[in-house]
């Protein structure tokens, strides 16, 4: 019998794999072991993993907000997927901390189809999320997401160089794997933020201009960022790390545009 | 043109019956091919009479040195140039601010004189070149 009203239902017939990415969540941790290994506290290594895969899942949705509006074609791809490759990291993350503690997770309708990862990125308040602020800061122009990334993917890099030794197995290999995708953050950043100092007036007076925006929202900065300055011949900034505590607002204005559609349908097949 | 094998993306098969457990790994942490990738392998295995159950594996990380011979024969025939050796860390990575040094032939014509045009392409795992002989565009398969 032919569905009049729906145009598609041709087209599937009983053949559930002709979507393109498949019709189901697909779980990122499908089949590793996720128990908390002997003499570690789950909650804390859950909470552990939501800082990082926070700061990536925040970070990349700043850098998707590019799309389409970068200065030139290649960068507009460039950004994108660096912001795939943190989605992707920020995924496992959320799921391995799901595993480790699922306390950590929103509670949502019963029989709500959400995957815990996407309950997680999805259903938390901003007071929930454990990103640091230097990602959740608005983008400004070029120069300024050039500095900000600079400064985070040195500073997750050398922290994901730490942790493929972590007592977690699971954190381990995320690490182990992340750190080889953000090696080539970090170039593409530093080449950009040594080119940009060394274009024009204008390019420099941007570039000085927007390391001023992100400098106080700094972590740990590692040496490594430091010879890029040099390199670059652009000052460290003034200024002691900014002391407030909490989330700024613009978290709750990016997560309220990243989160609506989602909230609006916590029980939608998508 | 590639199977999941050849890209060092297969990385175990159990069988027992007819039951089938497949294990994958992701190239890049956010490869978008993951969930099409289980979808083929249970669609295939299922119509060779299978069960099958996909599982990730996340370690070792993928590496491009593990595409197989075939497999970079394969993209050449298809007009994309395959990674040179993966670079291998022990301790810190050094910062490159050249462009990725690498020696890439171009697809269609064979020539050396190639130039970098984006480390990063249409997918996360391949960068665009251009040929200054040919003059086409191509993209090149990351070495990570």
């Amino acid at each position: 019998m032919t569905d009049h009203d729906n145009a598609y239902a041709e087209l599937l017939g009983s053949d559930d794999s002709q979507w393109a990415f498949g019709h189901d969540f697909e779980d990122p941790l499908a089949g590793v072991d996720t128990s908390v290994p002997a003499g570690l506290d789950g909650g804390e290594l859950a909470q552990e993993c939501l800082r990082l895969g926070d700061d990536a899942l925040v970070l990349s949705h700043r850098l998707s907000e590019w799309c389409s509006n970068a200065p030139d074609l290649e960068l507009d791809i460039a950004l994108a997927n660096i912001a795939l490759d943190l989605l992707g990291q920020a995924r496992l993350l959320l799921a391995r901390a799901a595993a480790a503690d699922s306390s950590v997770v929103p509670g949502l309708p019963e029989g709500s189809p959400v995957p815990v990862e996407d309950a997680l990125a999805y259903f938390r308040d901003a007071a929930a999320y454990r990103s640091t602020r230097l990602v959740e800061l608005d983008n400004g122009d070029f120069a300024q997401t050039v500095a900000r990334l600079l400064l985070f993917s040195t500073a997750r890099l050398a922290a994901f160089e730490r942790l493929e030794s972590h007592p977690d197995p699971v954190l381990a290999a995320i690490a182990a794997k992340g750190l080889k995708e953000l090696t080539y953050h970090r170039d593409f950043a530093a080449r950009w933020f040594v080119t940009l100092a060394g274009g024009t007036d204008e390019s420099r007076r941007r570039l000085e201009q927007g390391l001023g925006v992100v400098w106080p929202y700094r972590e740990a900065v590692e040496p490594v960022f430091g010879e890029v300055l040099a390199i670059a011949g652009v000052a460290e900034p003034e200024g002691d790390r900014s002391v407030s505590s909490g989330h700024t607002e613009a978290l709750s204005r990016m997560l309220a545009e990243m989160q609506v559609v989602a909230r609006a349908h916590p029980m939608g097949l998508w | 043109m590639l199977t999941l094998e050849d890209l060092g993306v297969l990385r175990d098969v159990r069988a027992s019956g007819n039951q089938v457990v497949v294990t994958i790994t992701p190239t890049y942490s956010g490869c978008p091919a993951m969930a099409t990738m289980r979808d083929d392998l249970v669609h295939r295995l299922s119509d060779a009479g299978y069960t099958a159950r996909v599982e990730v594996a996340l370690s070792p990380p993928w590496s491009s040195d593990w595409i197989t011979d075939r497999g970079r024969q394969a993209l050449r025939d298809h007009g994309l140039s395959a990674p040179g050796p993966a670079p291998s860390h022990g301790g810190p990575i050094p910062l490159t601010l050249m462009p990725t040094a690498r020696a890439v032939s171009c697809p269609r014509c064979g020539s050396m004189r190639t130039e970098l045009t984006s480390e990063y392409g249409a997918t996360a795992c391949r960068a665009l070149y251009r040929c200054a002989d040919c003059l086409e565009p191509f993209e090149h398969v990351k070495e990570i």
